[in-house]
């Protein structure tokens, strides 16, 4: 299967400091299925990815190898400049700066929406109390439920639990989110609140890598859309020529199932 | 007529209902006691013959109980002559002096009488300690546990063995006895096992082959062996090996014995705990750098261990009802106590064993009881906190 990408090159000098996520020659296997086949993935600062594809294809594996919550056995993933390997420490001060939000949002049930959102910046970023939660506050208000601070999760609709992972992520002031299909698990009236912060973000320059079907977030907001099936990259592409030309035939495939 | 929807009806409209209809008184049989009984206990043929069975076993039960315990019972006397069957009084039930004679006895033991002020205080410190955890809206509960898991097992160990230096005499343990050995083992046990257990859980669940191993074998050879075996190697088996100057207390060796037992089984409880914690907690916590100490500290086992709280309040009941082994080993525990009392001249009549053993059943039942409904109350508030979303 050959690997169709219409990258432009980049002046080789530039790339060094503005490479966020270099992902080179990835495999993965679960037993003896192998689920990521040699994949290359390099995405510059500032950038938004949107991985898209069949289930079963690799993508939120991939995503989950950013910041290791995946092991993998065969490639190099250099996330900010640092390289992952099996240091602990070193894997720690990758994941301190990379933000995840995940399908089934999975707050914390035993803390509040606050205490969920600033758990992580008082014990592993030191903040003062006082201050992580003013930060908390910040956030929450920028997704729009800051009168929820003190409720539990377990009182929140699904959109409103992944608003609050969405600033829960925030608030360590991470250099890259990582969203695995944020809006599969919700209504359909919620996934337009949630989508509607991913766009906020994205248009405050946060680098993002998104898996997700959602294809008018794909086409309103990604630099790069990425297909993947039964484990590699098929295609990627900008999202204009992604929907408008595809040159896969999987991708023409995909996006006749998807697009009615 | 300001109701539109009859001023909007035709003229010639025959039947329309302004009111709305009375409501009926409800039979007879719906509602009040003759209802409640018939639905409880009469609702079918099986019920009514499960109901008949109930009554007969009841009544073949409590009315003994009862006349034995209560109606034919003696309640004054000297010695054994108060609870001999007389031929004015062929039915002799339990021999309520002879437990009152020797209740102190059933508390101390053979501790020292001038002495036995320590134990009651050693019993205040430790009712206080216990108010301060089990109440959950008490105040300065980290002070609690302060308090309760360092301040307290130190003073009490000064307090009960003594500590010459403070004026207070020394006391063998082999002196110690009765109902102050079983809530000092129970104690101790209950207290050592809970942290042992979650170290040992967290062990068995590790990614380090080694650790888990170690903790693997320890769980299942303390779990495949009897407590009175553990009890035994404490203290036969652990002598061989150590000097005998160097060799722990007796006591100390039945405790360190209790600990361990009970830690292998809490840490299968504790193991469920976090087993049932969804994996999506794990991987957030490990997205946020949390690392390992802290995911577990902060997010996983504050989860783990109150979803299973039912389960540590089980395995404590066990624990206590357990502690009475230590007889084996030539403790004095609470009921080695009223075995050595029933037999005594003084007091022997037919009824004096009976009359020890059911007060032991009544003690061992109380406290297991108020463990039990503590660990329901706990879960009730839980299951509110639930509904709200608070688990």
């Amino acid at each position: 299967m050959a690997l169709i990408s219409t990258d432009k090159p980049l002046p080789s000098a530039k790339i060094e400091n503005q490479v966020a996520v270099d992902i080179v020659g990835l495999n993965k296997w679960y037993g003896a299925f192998h689920v990521l086949r040699d994949v290359n993935l390099n995405v510059l600062r500032g950038e938004r990815i949107v991985i898209c594809g069949p289930s079963g294809g690799g993508k939120s594996t991939l995503l989950r190898c950013v910041n290791r919550i995946e092991e993998w056995q065969q490639g190099k993933v250099v996330v900010d400049g640092v390289e992952i390997t099996n240091d602990l420490k070193r894997i720690d001060e990758v994941r301190r700066d990379v933000g995840m939000v995940f399908q089934h949002f999975n707050l914390f049930p035993h803390l509040t929406v606050l205490e969920n959102c600033t758990l992580a910046p008082i014990w592993v970023r030191r903040m003062p109390k006082a201050y992580a939660e003013e930060v908390a506050m910040q956030y929450l208000e920028r997704v729009h439920i800051p009168e929820q601070a003190d409720k539990y999760p377990g009182q929140l609709s699904g959109g409103q639990q992944q608003r609050v992972a969405i600033a829960r992520a925030l608030c360590m002031n991470p250099k890259i989110m990582l969203f695995d299909e944020p809006t599969s698990a919700l209504d359909p009236e919620m996934v337009k609140e949630v989508l509607d912060t991913m766009v906020g973000l994205a248009e405050d320059g946060m680098t993002m890598l998104v898996v997700t079907h959602e294809m008018g977030f794909a086409r309103q907001v990604a630099s790069r859309i990425v297909l993947m099936d039964e484990g590699q990259i098929v295609e990627m592409n900008e999202p204009e020529e992604f929907f408008n030309n595809p040159r896969h035939p999987r991708t023409k495939l995909f996006l006749s199932q998807i697009l009615h | 007529m300001a109701d539109p929807a009859t001023a909007s009806l035709p003229v010639g409209a025959a039947y329309i209902r302004r009111e709305p209809v009375p409501a009926r008184p409800p039979p007879l049989l719906v509602s009040g006691p003759l209802a409640w009984l018939r639905r409880n206990f009469f609702a079918s043929v099986p019920d009514t013959l499960l109901t008949i069975l109930g009554a007969v076993i009841l009544y073949w039960i409590i009315p003994p109980i009862v006349d034995f315990l209560l109606l034919d019972a003696t309640w004054t006397g000297a010695d054994r002559e108060a609870c001999l069957a007389t031929p004015e009084r062929p039915e002799v039930g339990a021999c309520w002096p002879f437990v009152r004679d020797r209740f102190a006895y059933f508390i101390y033991g053979s501790y020292p009488i001038p002495e036995r002020w320590r134990v009651d205080a050693f019993f205040a410190l430790l009712a206080a300690g216990i108010f301060w955890m089990l109440w959950l809206d008490a105040p300065a509960r980290g002070l609690g546990a302060v308090y309760f898991f360092i301040v307290l097992p130190i003073v009490s160990v000064f307090l009960l063995s003594g500590a010459p230096s403070l004026g207070l005499a020394k006391v063998d343990t082999a002196l110690w006895g009765g109902l102050m050995v079983t809530v000092v083992v129970a104690t101790v046990g209950i207290v050592v096992s809970l942290p042992i257990g979650i170290a040992l859980a967290l062990g068995r669940r590790s990614k380090m082959p080694l650790v888990r191993l170690l903790c693997v074998i320890f769980i299942e050879f303390v779990r495949g062996v009897p407590l009175i075996t553990v009890l035994f190697m404490a203290s036969v088996m652990l002598p061989l090996f150590v000097p005998e100057t160097y060799s722990p207390d007796k006591l100390v060796r039945a405790l360190v014995g209790v600990a361990l037992f009970s830690s292998a089984y809490m840490a299968e409880v504790v193991r469920a705990g976090l087993q049932a914690i969804p994996r999506g907690q794990y991987e957030a916590a490990t997205a946020l750098a949390l690392g390992y100490w802290r995911g577990m500290g902060l997010v996983i086992l504050p989860q783990a261990l109150r979803i299973t709280i039912p389960n540590i309040v089980n395995s404590y009941i066990a624990l206590f009802k357990d502690t009475t082994l230590v007889f084996v080993v030539g403790i004095f525990d609470f009921l080695r106590a009223i075995e050595v009392a029933r037999i005594d001249p003084k007091w022997a009549t037919p009824v004096t064993s009976t009359t020890g053993y059911a007060f032991a059943a009544i003690f061992y039942f109380v406290v297991c009881y108020a463990m039990s409904r503590y660990a329901t109350g706990v879960e009730r508030r839980l299951a509110a906190g639930a509904r709200r979303g608070v688990v």
